[in-house]
């Protein structure tokens, strides 16, 4: 019994794919290193309140105790209560890859309720997948051929570089987006991406785009989606659209989704549009693995559902969520309050560092804030923001994520997750930076200390740059999975 | 591919490999210029309504590779396109395994409201055991949640993210439960691992480890027709059927693999792995001691690998005991690292709704790229809660094992009786939810047609929907899977009496 090693299995030349031995699963990009940093030091406010504090998820935890409630007042809704377990022959051995119909409807209603009525969903276009991980991966697998490629606007989420490429072949390629006009998507930088890809004779099936935006957290406006909707239509492209973070808009401007934009132009060909969904942010359950694809395409939904045998959902978690998003009162109540908690934390954060003079992108949606900490950088290049980013793990102790970790095309920027944490841990968050940002001005600039700390901390922290996926390296073992540990579990335990 | 085949044996032997790439590149040039003739010509703007799906599969229909140049860039005009990958997908419906699928649920046999409804015999689902594990869930239903101190259920453990790979709580108990189920003859480690969202990404996940696109598996045949789906669809994988044969049982033949194997090498096909199933599915038969001992010889001698799918081993109602791959790999030295298992937890314990998928594997590679892909099909939290209490009560484990077994044989006891008073033979099988019945004397012509025939006369005659071999690559004519897990007893003699209809009215003389 036992595992084989590395040399064991160089000797014996036993081949395994490209797929197992690339580094396509994107676990050495620099997102990747601070969670590391805090896996291996977390932050307890009791037992380790040295730690490091992890600002580098994006999980929703806000409005777990609103959940709970309901769950205890509808004991039925799980089945595995007394009072659910009539149903459990039906669910247990349901493996209907078109998922309980009551499920779809009440995803289907949820949907329609988080854009504030504005759209209408239909349950049969409803598509399970293994989270919107499974999701983006199978809109992959279905629009595009190996080769092909899609255009995706900078900064985006790291996770897509794998989630979208790494089993299906498929490349993403930048638009580049700029601080300048607060990372809008500028039809110029849409022309550019796609007529670069054209002269390198590279095939661009669509377009991707995350709305509200991670790590931006501003929702896109309307005039810059039509745009977006007009240019597919036009060059026949298909236009995903991640709308993951569509209920945690917690301010104005409103949320425009591409379902109320289809539904104002009828001459748009719907057979270019999808939504990729799930349940992990906005309702905070990214445990129970629901990811929905929404196509307006034929097709694409019939495809898309037989690929879901390869993610389904289990029906125990659809009976309980065909319960709880059918509750209409619940539903309301819950969206509220997720805005209403994330709306005080943003403000908390964003005026705490406002008085420290960071300033911040302007947003009104999603789990983090878009910090700029451009000021603080030796020179703006990529390396000086690396460099900075490893004072904030080791020194400053706060996972948060470098920009260029999300190809942004501008150093300096930084992913701050906020809804993850308690009160209590928020404000040691803030009083580090706080103390961090006081030393660093006494000292004019951060670099004298960051070379020392570079030798010292430089064994434990690899600069890694995001590679492009077309390379075939054998991998070094990552000794650890790099699966996102919730930080408040930890807490509680 | 039927067409390579004939044309291999006829340029075989005269320049052989020249004539044999040559003759079918011609028909394939010839075969483009018929289609893009007869395309039909697209509308210059974009049609308002969604394209249909089968207006996409005419479209299509040419292959990717000579597409690009037919295709201007740009692409302006015309319906959205789907990629080759999706169209496949799109369209593959006429499989008689899925269409069968199909109509059941449509019109669903029940004793009083619907007695002349559909009897699904052709999905392999054990329904018989059910109420065993209700019964647990009534007495153990708190223990089964995750309380905090106040005994209250408490989401905030379960709602979060969890490892993609599966709780390591969850991993030691199937690994226990998978010791269980082989009578302890062998110790699983959990660390060794992985689990997913069922079965079918299992055996996608582990098959994106171990090849690459254009690289073939060999599958002794008549094998499970969801692979075909499961692993040829993304992976670009190809499945070469080996084909076994009733004179002994359908046992895998060492040889039969070696000639498949140098046939592939001849077309330049690299073959990375023998896929088996053990129990088989769909004739029901253990491979022996000596058979995995060859067979991981012969892998072993080509340096590929062996995935043993075990899914249904905890379903085994014969005197024959079951032996895993893995008992052979501990006691003999043979290169572990080329050795994975494939099990489930839908088949042994009733619950193939909660999607739980297990890959075994003892290369330290594959396992880390496998935990890593499992990002794409985890197990829900609440579902791997709840099993991590049900498997660790071993009492009831136990029992439930037993009981199992009993009724399995059963039930393959009374529905091999019935089958015998029609005159129809099943071949010998110890394992599984089904039997492999041979109702060759009763098709009309000794074809894939004919045996299609009787098919469809079952379903839309007789109403029951079995699988035909063919769909299962059995290279001889007129086998059907019977799975009798899905009813009661009461209902095996109206079964008998719709298939004597049948067969007596086709009875060839």
């Amino acid at each position: 019994m036992g595992i084989h090693h590395v040399d064991e299995i160089n000797s014996s030349c036993l081949l395994l794919s490209r797929v197992a031995t690339n580094d396509g699963h994107g676990e050495n990009s620099s997102y990747f290193d601070g969670w590391k940093a805090y896996d291996s030091n977390p932050f307890h406010p009791t037992r380790n309140p040295e730690g490091v504090i992890q600002m580098g998820l994006a999980e929703h935890q806000l409005c777990l105790g609103t959940m709970q409630e309901w769950i205890r007042k509808n004991p039925k809704a799980s089945i595995c209560t007394e009072e659910g377990l009539s149903q459990f022959k039906d669910i247990a051995n349901f493996q209907d890859y078109h998922g309980l119909p009551q499920f779809r409807k009440a995803i289907a209603k949820f949907m329609g309720k988080v854009r504030g009525g504005r759209a209408e969903f239909d349950a049969d276009r409803v598509v399970m997948s293994g989270g919107a991980t499974g999701a983006q991966e199978t809109l992959a697998f279905c629009l595009a051929n190996p080769g092909e490629a899609f255009l995706i606007p900078t900064p985006y989420y790291p996770a897509f570089d794998r989630d979208f490429r790494w089993r299906t072949g498929v490349q993403l390629l930048p638009i580049h987006c700029h601080s300048i006009n607060n990372f809008k998507i500028t039809e110029t930088a849409l022309m550019t991406a796609y007529r670069r890809a054209l002269k390198s004779n590279i095939k661009v099936k669509g377009i991707l785009v995350t709305n509200p935006s991670n790590p931006l957290g501003t929702t896109m406006d309307r005039a810059t989606l039509r745009t977006l909707a007009r240019f597919a239509n036009e060059n026949n492209i298909h236009l995903i659209c991640d709308e993951i973070f569509g209920g945690t808009v917690f301010d104005g401007p409103e949320f425009a989704s591409i379902s109320t934009v289809l539904e104002d132009d009828p001459r748009l060909n719907r057979d270019l549009f999808h939504i990729a969904y799930s349940l992990s942010k906005d309702l905070g359950v990214p445990g129970f693995r629901v990811g929905i694809i929404y196509s307006y395409n034929d097709a694409v939904v019939s495809c898309a559902r037989k690929m879901s045998s390869f993610g389904l959902v289990s029906t125990q978690t659809q009976h309980l969520l065909a319960a709880m998003l059918g509750d209409d009162e619940f539903t309301t109540k819950l969206l509220a309050e997720s805005r209403r908690q994330l709306s005080r934390r943003h403000a908390v954060f964003t005026s705490g560092l406002e008085r420290v003079g960071i300033r911040c992108l302007e947003s009104n949606a999603g789990l983090f804030f878009w910090m700029n900490l451009k000021h603080l950088l030796k020179a703006a290049t990529v390396e000086a923001e690396l460099e900075l980013w490893r004072v904030i793990i080791h020194k400053v102790k706060l996972n948060i994520s470098p920009g260029s970790a999300f190809h942004c095309s501008e150093p300096g920027w930084f992913r701050v997750c906020f809804a993850n944490m308690d009160d209590g841990t928020m404000e040691v968050a803030l009083r580090r930076i706080r103390a961090f940002v006081y030393e660093a001005n006494e000292r004019g600039t951060t670099s004298a200390q960051t070379t020392k700390n570079k030798k010292r901390f430089d064994r434990t922290l690899r600069l890694s740059l995001p590679r492009r996926f077309d390379h075939d390296l054998m991998t070094t073992m990552t000794p650890r999975l790099m699966s996102p540990h919730s930080p408040l579990v930890k807490a509680a335990n | 591919m039927r067409l390579i085949v004939p044309l291999q044996a006829v340029v075989q032997g005269r320049g052989g490999l020249v004539l044999g790439s040559l003759i079918p590149c011609a028909l394939f040039y010839l075969l483009q210029l018929y289609l893009r003739r007869n395309r039909p010509s697209s509308s210059s703007s974009p049609p308002t309504s969604s394209a249909s799906a089968s207006d996409l599969v005419e479209l299509a229909t040419i292959p990717r590779s000579l597409s690009r140049g037919l295709l201007s860039p740009r692409g302006a005009g015309g319906p959205a396109r789907l990629s080759s990958r999706g169209v496949a997908v799109a369209r593959d419906d006429d499989n008689p395994y899925y269409v069968g699928l199909k109509r059941c649920p449509e019109d669903p046999y029940h004793p009083s409201s619907n007695p002349r409804g559909f009897l699904q015999l052709g999905l392999a689902e054990n329904l018989l055991t059910l109420d065993l594990i209700r019964d647990w869930l009534v007495s153990n239903w708190k223990e089964s949640l995750l309380l905090d101190e106040e005994e209250e259920f408490s989401i905030r453990g379960l709602a979060t993210y969890q490892p993609y790979d599966g709780l390591m709580e969850l991993k030691m108990a199937i690994a226990e439960f998978m010791g269980q189920i082989m009578q302890e003859s062998v110790l699983f480690n959990p660390s060794q691992i992985v689990l997913t969202g069922g079965a079918t990404p299992a055996v996608e996940i582990l098959s994106f480890c171990l090849a690459d696109p254009g690289n073939a598996f060999l599958v002794p045949s008549p094998y499970y027709p969801g692979w075909d789906r499961d692993i040829k669809w993304r992976t670009g994988i190809e499945l070469i059927p080996v084909p076994c044969r009733s004179t002994n049982n359908f046992s895998i033949s060492i040889a039969s693999l070696e000639r498949a194997y140098n046939q592939a090498k001849k077309r330049g096909v690299k073959v990375r792995a023998v896929l088996v199933s053990n129990p088989s599915n769909p004739v029901g038969n253990l491979i022996d001691r000596d058979k995995l001992y060859d067979l991981l010889e012969f892998v072993s001698e080509k340096n590929i690998h062996l995935i043993s799918d075990e899914i249904f081993a905890g379903s085994i109602y014969g005197s024959d005991k079951f032996v895993s791959v893995a008992e052979i790999v501990d006691a003999e030295s043979f290169d572990r690292s080329r050795v994975h298992i494939v099990y489930g937890l839908s088949k042994d314990l009733s619950v193939p709704g909660f999607r739980v998928g297990v890959i075994y594997s003892y290369n330290e590679i594959v396992l880390a790229a496998a935990s890593k892909l499992a990002r794409f099909s985890s197990i829900s939290a609440p579902t791997q809660r709840l099993l991590v209490s049900m498997l660790s009560d071993r009492k009831f484990i136990s029992e439930y094992l037993i009981i199992n077994r009993d009724r399995l044989q059963n039930m393959h006891a009374l529905f091999v009786d019935g089958l015998k008073q029609l005159g129809i033979k099943c071949a010998s099988s110890s394992g599984g939810l089904y039997c492999w019945a041979d109702m060759s004397k009763f098709i009309q012509s000794y074809s894939e047609k004919g045996e299609l025939k009787l098919w469809e006369k079952l379903l839309n005659v007789a109403k029951i929907n079995v699988t035909p071999g063919s769909s299962c690559h059995c290279i001889e004519h007129g086998w059907f899977r019977c799975c009798f897990t899905t009813l009661e007893e009461k209902d095996i003699p109206i079964v008998i009496e719709r298939i004597r209809r049948i067969t007596e009215s086709n009875l060839v003389s």
